[in-house]
Parts: C-alpha cells; structure tokens; sequence
C-alpha cells in the first residue's frame, strides 16, 4: 500500500528547550488503521499537532499525499480531519452551527445533508439545536468527533477518543470508526486503552521520549513478541528441574512451587502433551494447570522499559 | 484564498455580537447617552461655544472615536484570545486558511462591530444635538481606518496576551487616558502650552482631531498629519502581524 503520511526525521524543541520529538521517522499507509502508543507526554500529541498544522516543526519534513505540510498546507490540511484530546467546545453555539463552522473553515461550501448525516451517524441529531455547554462529557466528544469529520477528511487524526467516556459510547465510536476505514478513510488513533488498540489497529507504532521505539503490523507482533506460557503447579516442590525434563524450556518458579513452559502457539506442536507424558513418568504429580497469554500492553510495557 | 473560512470565521464572530446584543449594543449606547446628558446637556449648557461649534457637538467625534477605540480593541482582542483561552483555536490553525485570511476574518468581523455601535451612537448624538458633517468622505476614511486599525491592533493584543489581565491592560489602562487626553471632551488650545506641547505626543490626539475636522473643518492638527498618523500606526501594525505570522509567536510555539 501506498504510504499517504509521510514523516521523515521530524525534531521539534519548544521554547522551553523541552525536546518532544527526536528525529521521527513513520510512514502511515492509506487506508489503515494505525495506532500511536506512548506513555504521557512521549510525543504523541506534538507528532500529530505538526502534522495537522498546529504547531511548527523545528526540522525535519512532513508530507501527506505527496505535499509538504508546510508550504502546501492548503492541500495537506483539507485532508486531515483531527479530533483532539482536550474536550474544547464554545460553549455557547449550538451544535449544528459548530460543525457547520468547521466545514466552512477548510473550505467546503454549505451541505446540510452531510451536516445531519453525520450527525445522525454520531447519534447527535436530536441534540442539533442544543448549545454546546448542555452536553455531557461523552456527547461533547461526539461533537468535536463530528466537527472533524464535517469536511469529509481522507485521513482522520484520533487523539484519545475515549478518554472519559462510558462503554457503551466507546463501543458506538467504534463502529464508526470501523465504517469510516470501510469507506477508505486512514485512521491514525492514540489511546491508553490498549486493548482498544489490540481489536482495532491494524498496526501498531510504539513512541516514548520523543522517539519511535517500533512501528509493526499487530498480527505480527503479538506473534513476534506475545508468548504463551503455560504454568504447572506441583504438589510437592521440586529443588531444580529433573533431568528428563531438560529438553523443555522450564523454569521453577515460586519456590519449586511452579513449573513455568514458554510455548511457541505458532509452532506446529506445543509440546505440552509431551511434557505433560514425561511429567507423569518422571512421578511428579500435579495440583493444577493453567495458561496465559501476554496482552498488547504487557508488550507495550516491555517495548516502553526496554528502551529506557 | 480560502472564501468559504473567511466567511465562516466574519459570521461565527457576528454570530456572537448578536448573542450578547445587550452588553455589545446597548451598553454603549447608554453610556454615551450618559456623556451626552452629563457633559452635554447639564455641563454643556454653561461652556461656551468652542469654535462656533455648540460643546455637546463638538464632544461628538471624540465620544466616537472614544467608543470606537474600546470597541475595536475589545473585540478584535477577545475574538482571537478566546479560542486560545478555551483550546478551540486548535481548529483554525489546523485549517487550510492563511493567517491572512484568519485577520480577515477576525478583524473585519471586530471592525464591522465596531462601526455599527459608532454608527449608532453618531445616530444617538444627533437626537441630542445639531450635527452636520462637512467632509462625508473624510469623515468615512476616518471611520472605518480607525476601525480596520485599531481591530488589528486589538488582535495583536489578543495573540500577545496569557491571560486576562494582559489582556484587558491596554483597552483599560492606556486607551482611557489616552482618549481623554487626546482633546475628546476639549480643544487642546484650551491647555496652558506645556500640557499642549505634551498632547502633540498622544496619537489619539491626531485621530480624534482629524475625525472632528471631517465634522466641522476645525482640527488641534492639520488632518493630513491625523491621516499620516493613523496610516503609520496601521503600517506598524501589519509588520508586527507579518512577524507574528512568520514566527507563529504564540499561536504555533
């Protein structure tokens, strides 16, 4: 696929000489839904604020579909619609009028119908005619969701849509979402939730301290680096692994407690018939058995330690 | 250029002139009916003519430009600080839109509020007193440049502030004294010479001069000197936008 953002050793200082962005270096394909991870304050916000126009780089070169987002920032930026993290509403208009507003700001003419399909879509319409400061915190997201999509964007920008909103609202978001990139919109999305992250991004990119740690399909990297561990307890603890058990990869965990199998699920065999075969023979007689399976986020975590 | 933002910015901004149509409309209107009543009615009656002209008259300029001044600054000022205070100027700066055209917007949207309540408080005057304009052109040049001026400078300030102290700082401290030193409520001829000599330094003295000569052909200073004046300070203006934009000095920092 074609690459429709493209990010080439982006820096950005600000005035405080804090730097938030080391050299960044992404390239976003159409059509996919990629999700940016990163601690608070890894750059997230800043790396999506130059590439919509909201803060200036201090080097480095951002281009969305061939055009630099800075000299050709009229072309870059009727692309782009971004939702940010920061609940920022004018209180007082109405719902219809703010994302009539932001539809004229990039430039489209007037289109009702656009107007109240979207909001029908975000399930605003009957809220259309209220001011803004009436709404709830998630019905406000809902807004700044539909103000970023008033313009019909190709790319949309999604700085942690879910923050402080209800599960029923977040699943609703999501079906949008999901019909959006079904549409061909390209979805670049932060979140804390990972396991958001986990059933929706079609790839995930790592960033901390202003750097990008790692940028990998999701399928991959669950395999690459999700393990599956299947753990023994015994009934009397052992002093170290017997000798017929030292084929396998165990470890003894909890004071001989435990018998801890790494397992490859991809493989064409686990091993843990085997294992369970050569644990019967060898006498050793078990309590219980159970497996588990490392999330995105105990890979997110091990990526973010790692790289400390 | 982007039309369709420029217009949607000028009429997001109209929109809120009419939602506060008491505080933005009204407001001014009773407090200038209040100068007229204290200064022209009760106080004027017994100050002489100043230059053939009747002293409720001759405040009339200077009360518009007083006015005009404030409300320009106000609005120009709060039009683009709020977004910043509230984080929606996220969404302009991430539109396809020049900063030319976001000053369009913005100002022009300042200075058209601006001219309607100068238009309306000269409506007001004339209830009160005998007015006539001797120079309509002069008069309109004055206007609306004083309103485009003093809107983008009221912008500047808005961009400028970090809070809403800065930001009320210039339209409440400087203006006043400014406008009422700069010869609204008398002819500077009136001062003893140091006080006179002084006055030549205040800018608002040459607007507001310039203004009453468009009026009634009698000026503090030649009105070509009011219109050099005010068309430096427009000049000053636009180069510290033009920084401002290239910089993107507290808006994209």
């Amino acid at each position: 696929m074609a690459s429709i953002v493209s990010v080439s050793n982006l820096s950005k200082t600000y005035a405080s000489g804090f730097e938030a962005l080391k050299g960044v270096n992404l390239d976003i394909e159409e059509g996919e839904i990629l999700a940016l991870l990163g601690p608070n304050g890894a750059g997230k916000t800043t790396l999506i604020s130059i590439i919509c126009g909201i803060v200036n780089p201090s080097g480095g070169k951002v281009t969305v579909d061939g055009h630099d987002v800075v000299h050709d920032f009229r072309e870059t930026r009727a692309m782009i619609g971004l939702v940010p993290q920061e609940l920022t509403t004018d209180a007082f208009e109405t719902v219809w009028n703010t994302v009539s507003f932001s539809r004229g700001l990039h430039g489209r003419k007037p289109d009702p119908a656009h107007i109240e399909k979207v909001l029908k879509d975000l399930s605003l319409w009957n809220k259309k005619d209220n001011m803004l400061r009436e709404l709830s915190g998630g019905m406000k997201r809902r807004v700044l969701i539909a103000k970023a999509l008033s313009h019909e964007p190709r790319i949309l920008f999604l700085d942690e849509p879910t923050a402080g909103v209800d599960v029923s609202l977040r699943k609703s978001m999501w079906e949008v979402v999901e019909r959006l990139r079904a549409s061909g919109v390209t979805i670049i999305l932060t979140t804390h939730y990972i396991e958001e992250a986990e059933e929706i991004a079609d790839r995930i990119a790592v960033i901390n301290g202003g750097e990008i740690l790692l940028v990998e399909e999701k399928d991959a990297l669950m395999t690459k680096l999700g393990r599956k561990q299947l753990r023994v307890d015994l009934a009397q603890p052992l002093e170290r692994i017997p000798d017929s058990l030292s084929s396998y990869n165990l470890t003894l965990e909890d004071n001989g407690q435990s018998l801890i199998y790494d397992y490859d699920t991809s493989a064409e065999r686990t091993g843990i018939t085997a294992l369970l075969a050569t644990l019967a023979e060898t006498g050793i007689r078990l309590r219980d058995l159970s497996t588990q399976q490392s999330s995105l986020e105990d890979i997110f975590v091990e990526i973010v330690e790692a790289g400390r | 250029m982007n039309i369709e933002a420029i217009k949607s910015i000028y009429f997001f901004e109209m929109a809120r002139t009419r939602r506060t149509l008491l505080q933005s409309v009204v407001s001014p209107v009773i407090s200038t009916s209040l100068y007229f009543i204290v200064f022209g009615a009760a106080i004027g009656e017994r100050i002489q003519q100043i230059d053939g002209i009747s002293y409720g008259a001759f405040i009339t300029p200077g009360l518009m430009m007083l006015t005009l001044l404030t409300q320009c600054i106000g609005n120009g000022s709060f039009g683009i600080y709020f977004p910043k205070f509230t984080g929606t100027i996220y969404e302009v700066l991430s539109s396809p839109i020049s900063m030319l055209e976001i000053v369009l917007g913005y100002v022009g949207a300042a200075a058209t509020k601006g001219l309607m309540i100068g238009t309306i408080i000269l409506l007001t005057a004339s209830l009160f007193v005998d007015l006539s304009i001797a120079h309509p052109f002069a008069m309109i040049f004055f206007f609306v440049l004083t309103a485009v001026t003093f809107s983008l400078f009221g912008f500047i300030i808005g961009i400028w502030a970090k809070d809403f102290e800065q930001l009320n700082l210039i339209p409440m401290l400087v203006v006043p004294p400014l406008v009422f030193l700069g010869g609204s409520f008398y002819s500077v001829d009136m001062l003893p010479p140091f006080w006179r000599a002084v006055s030549h330094f205040n800018p608002v003295l040459y607007l507001i001069s310039g203004f009453r000569w468009s009026f009634f052909e009698i000026s503090d200073v030649d009105p070509l000197a009011s219109a050099v004046i005010i068309l430096a300070f427009l000049a000053i203006c636009m180069a510290v936008l033009t920084w401002i934009f290239r910089t993107g000095y507290r808006l994209r920092n």
